[in-house]
């Protein structure tokens, strides 16, 4: 029986081998995510066109333009007349405007004598983008009033990602993504496509055991899934810098979890989708969606309304995702997230009971 | 127009190194049923896929309906009715759904349309089905529609390939009787088959071995030649010496 | 014409036909619509701060509930053990520390007192850099106040802020027309895709293809179902933004309608050029996947184009989502006008374009 095991698993293996386009995407697809997520994509603001209103352009105004232009989130974009304020927001040429009272200059000096003053700048930021619109304010904020000597009294610190690189968010995001796009999705496709064709009776009536058909199908996604793993840590450690201290084999280990975990959702799939459409839609709903929207991968959890916080506890990825970002970025130990791995361990045995049960009951 | 319907010299096609039809001629009659017989990939769906603007030939040259096979693959398909081995007509459409929308591809007008419609549908005697999803229909029902769709528009040629596939012998019966009727009107009909027994039906019959004809006459001379009782015979003889196939 | 439109019909019935199509289709561009403005913030709010308070002053008291009172940051902890709030930001229940040296206070009035230190939780760049900048405004907010009762300037009261277009900064009015965006490319993307590989799975293709019917003529009736399909879904999601977010464009409607008409063009072109090429759904799908990944990512959908590096910024202009990301959030939020939006539109017309003729001859009726 072994052999015929080993026949089937070659007949998997060359499905799969033969149609290069998709295997060519399955691999592209997380190089290219943690390409752009490392090189092209920042969730940091860091340049914004600034234009100013100022009625005389005073000494006070141009060492104050003059700080603008120099700092580095900054493009100043020139003087602009009170008039041309909207337009210029609108048509989105510039981010922000800073408009300089007339008496910039006097106001200046009264404050610093102590006389009380009305307010001598106005900032006007397009608020349309809500992020750009708060980081400007702030920078802003920090150049005009000159609060250097009150930043003076801070001593800041960011920890585990020093350079603020937001790839290292991502990565664990991108790995709990990618191992669901190819061991769930791609096994429920690749299973209904033999019940459509009818050669899964074919493969059924033959004096193989059906699990172990179903094992065998599952084996070359889970290889291409441990081929695409290596990838995307290495990618993620020599490319990226990303420092993974908490010890490769425990990601290693919850990784191979993962996908065990992955592929059982794949077979769930199968045995409950009855043509391939079906399949694609259901994995694409029932699990890209969610782990899209409510696994932390891009929108914290902890902004989600109180309802979808708690529908996020049963979407596995969430678990995944944090604890890999606590072991890759935090460094911490395999031991320190153990409350994820229980968890991720029970859903495994859990779907893979379920989803063995339920194709069992449907050769009766 | 002569009575040549179908005419084919030195076609070829080759995939890669593969020569799947090799170097094949042969004429067709206006009014025959012409049986294109071989065992499973002597290179018949894909020397028919050639003569309906399907494929492109790699040399050789061919007109169907007076059309060149190089050159006017599209106009020939406005002459030509075309029935695959899988079953094609859309599932998700009503038997009168499906007759009307051919009927339209093939320009027919609307009242000429309706006409139609109604004698094939007689023809069949499924007047009562016509509303019926067509993906409901058993096979042998679906194989006829699939048949008189063909023939919706009075093609000169109609292409059948291996039109009977899984059907029941009594089924089998009707369809060819649905043949003849569309030869008698003056309709050629092209056709691939498995079954010996249809071969002898047929005004003439080629047989292919290994992307070659390597025989073509009438059944009973060909049942001569090779002094064998039936076409099955004929058919055991030729292809024993394939390379290819099974 | 007569053949377009006895095929637009079969279209037509086939999509009613479908168990699921029409729910989809129904429900799914209002399901977004609901939910995901709920979802999809990612303005940096709920940072957790916890003081590690070794001064014990009425400053120090002052920083605390001036931390507490700020619309971004809540105080989740107060304990005088360092070590402790550490493991804390490390577990993930508080992402930023403040401590608070001792004599702060005292030292605050007679000379330059030890400095206050921030640690922040960075695994998260945006939420570590952006709270720790509201955490230093506000302590310095809170310094400022201590100092302006001593003398009367108060120095952050000489800079007033308007956010124009957006005064509340609700992220929500940011997303949704970008939502729509996402709607069009997973309706009008997907769904012409799979209609055409579905019928070469089927073999019913090939039974068009031995008909004398135009490539144009086929390829157009498998687009301009979805073409309407497209313009529903802009319609209801206006409505669900304007009813249920209080959101309607500030700019003209038949601007945002015009933007959308030529996108919903562009991506469905893009859809079944795509199927052109593929021979299985499973293909198809994860070849659109591909694609759709790239559009979302890098259009500026979710991340500002104006933070990519300039070779990335570069490689956008091929990329149709961005003008209409531009023409939709301007025109929605900041009423920019179709003459201030116009290079976008002459872009995605010539997307338009490009993508349908493509898709008319890729469209291989012989072998």
């Amino acid at each position: 029986m072994k052999g015929n095991f080993g026949s089937f698993v070659k007949k998997e293996s060359l499905h799969i081998l033969r149609d290069k386009r998709t295997m060519l995407v399955v691999m592209l697809i997380p190089v290219v995510l943690m390409l752009l997520f490392g090189f092209a994509i920042s969730t940091e603001v860091n340049n914004i066109n600034v234009a100013v209103v100022a009625s005389n352009r005073t000494d006070g105004v141009k060492d104050a333009v003059e700080q603008i232009s120099q700092n580095e989130y900054f493009t100043f974009c020139g003087y602009i007349s009170p008039d041309q304020i909207d337009s210029k927001l609108r048509s989105s040429e510039v981010g922000a405007v800073v408009v300089f009272a007339a008496d910039y200059d006097r106001r200046v000096e009264q404050a610093s004598k102590g006389i009380p003053s009305k307010p001598l700048i106005q900032l006007i930021v397009d608020a349309s983008n809500v992020n750009t619109a708060g980081s400007a304010t702030a920078y802003l904020q920090n150049i005009l009033l000159k609060s250097d000597a009150q930043q003076a009294m801070f001593e800041t610190r960011m920890l585990f990602n020093p350079q603020l690189k937001s790839a290292y968010n991502f990565v664990p995001g991108i790995m709990g993504l990618i191992f669901i796009l190819v061991c769930a999705m791609m096994t429920s496709v690749s299973i209904v496509r033999e019940k459509e064709v009818g050669t899964m009776e074919v493969l059924l009536v033959s004096p193989v055991r059906p699990v172990k058909i179903i094992f065998a199908k599952m084996i070359p996604y889970f290889t291409i899934s441990c081929i695409v793993l290596v990838m995307i840590l290495l990618l993620a450690r020599y490319l990226l810098g990303v420092p993974m201290s908490g010890g490769i084999w425990g990601i290693f280990s919850l990784s191979l979890l993962y996908l065990v975990l992955s592929l059982s959702l794949g077979l769930l799939i199968s045995t409950i989708a009855q043509t391939q459409i079906a399949a694609l839609l259901m994995s694409a709903m029932v699990l890209m969606m969610p782990i899209l929207m409510l696994s932390g991968l891009l929108f914290p959890i902890e902004n989600l309304p109180s309802f979808f916080q708690v529908l996020s506890n049963i979407i596995p990825a969430r678990w995944y995702i944090d604890a890999m970002r606590k072991m890759m970025i935090q460094g911490d130990a395999i031991t320190a997230v153990w409350h994820n791995c229980a968890i991720l361990l029970g859903m495994t045995i859990a779907l893979l009971g379920i989803s063995l049960k339920k194709f069992n009951d449907k050769l009766e | 127009m002569s009575d040549i319907v179908i005419s084919v010299k030195n076609l070829t096609k080759q995939f890669g190194n593969f020569v799947a039809v090799d170097n094949i001629s042969f004429d067709v009659q206006r009014g025959e049923i012409f049986g294109f017989l071989g065992a499973n990939g002597a290179g018949k769906t894909t020397a028919m896929r050639m003569l309906c603007g399907l494929s492109y030939p790699t040399s050789g040259s061919g007109t169907v309906a007076g059309y060149d096979v190089m050159r006017n693959g599209e106009q020939i398909k406005r002459h030509i009715g075309y029935m695959s081995q899988r079953f094609s007509l859309y599932n998700d459409l009503t038997v009168l759904e499906n007759m009307r929308l051919f009927a339209s591809i093939y320009g027919l007008s609307k009242k000429h349309t309706e006409e139609r419609a109604t004698e094939l549908l007689n023809q069949l005697n499924f007047m009562s089905e016509r509303n019926t999803l067509v993906g409901s229909l058993p096979l042998g029902w679906k194989q006829k529609l699939s048949f008189v769709i063909a023939t919706i528009h009075h093609p000169d040629v109609i292409f059948l390939d291996e039109p009977t596939g899984g059907v029941d012998p009594i089924t089998r019966r009707q369809f060819w009787e649905l043949i003849y009727k569309a030869a008698e009107n003056g309709t050629t009909i092209f056709v691939t088959t498995h079954y010996m027994d249809e071969a002898e039906y047929c005004s003439r019959v080629s047989i292919m071995v290994d992307g070659k004809i390597c025989a073509l006459d009438t059944p009973t001379r060909l049942k001569e030649q090779y002094s064998a009782n039936s076409m099955d015979e004929v058919f055991r003889t030729l292809a024993r010496g394939a390379k290819r196939g099974g | 014409m007569k053949v377009f439109i006895a095929l637009l019909q079969k279209e037509f019935l086939q999509i009613r036909r479908n168990s699921f199509l029409p729910r989809l289709i129904i429900a799914f561009p209002i399901l977004v619509m609901l939910l995901m403005p709920l979802i999809m913030t990612m303005d940096v709010r709920n940072v957790n701060i916890a003081i590690v308070d070794l001064d014990h002053s009425s400053t120090s008291h002052r920083i605390a509930s001036h931390i507490n009172a700020s619309e971004y940051l809540s105080l989740a902890q107060s304990t005088a053990e360092y070590p402790l709030a550490l493991d804390a930001l490390k577990h993930g229940d508080i992402d930023i520390i403040v401590q608070i040296p001792n004599n702060f206070e005292r030292d605050m009035t007679i000379s330059t007192p030890e400095r206050i230190s921030i640690t922040a939780n960075a695994v998260n760049a945006t939420k570590g850099s952006m709270g720790l900048q509201y955490t230093v405004q506000t302590i310095a907010k809170a310094l400022a106040e201590l100092q302006c009762e001593k003398s009367p300037i108060n120095v952050q009261e000489l800079l007033t802020v308007e956010n124009r277009y957006n005064p509340t900064l609700n992220y929500r009015y940011y997303m949704i027309p970008a939502l729509m965006i996402i709607l069009f490319i997973l309706i009008c993307g997907f769904l012409p895709a799979l209609s055409i590989v579905g019928e070469k799975e089927s073999g019913t293709i090939e039974q068009i293809n031995v008909t004398p019917i135009s490539k144009l003529t086929f390829t157009l009736s498998k687009l301009v179902p979805y073409w309407i399909i497209g313009l529903f879904v802009v319609t209801v999601a206006m409505i669900v933004a304007r009813l249920v977010y209080g959101l309607s464009p500030v700019g003209s409607v038949a601007t945002i309608y015009f933007g959308a008409i030529l996108f919903i063009f562009t991506i469905s072109g893009f859809s079944i050029t795509i199927a052109n090429f593929s021979d299985t759904m499973q293909q198809t799908m994860f070849v659109m996947f591909f694609f759709v990944m790239i559009f979302m990512l890098l259009s500026g959908l979710l991340t500002p184009i104006d933070s990519m590096p300039q070779w990335a910024q570069r490689f956008t202009l091929l990329l149709p989502p961005r003008y209409l990301v531009e023409i939709l959030r301007s025109v929605y939020l900041k009423g920019t006008t179709f003459i201030e939006l116009w290079p976008n539109f002459v872009a995605l017309g010539i997307f338009a374009i490009f993508f349908n003729t493509l898709a008319a001859l890729t469209y291989k009726k012989q072998a």
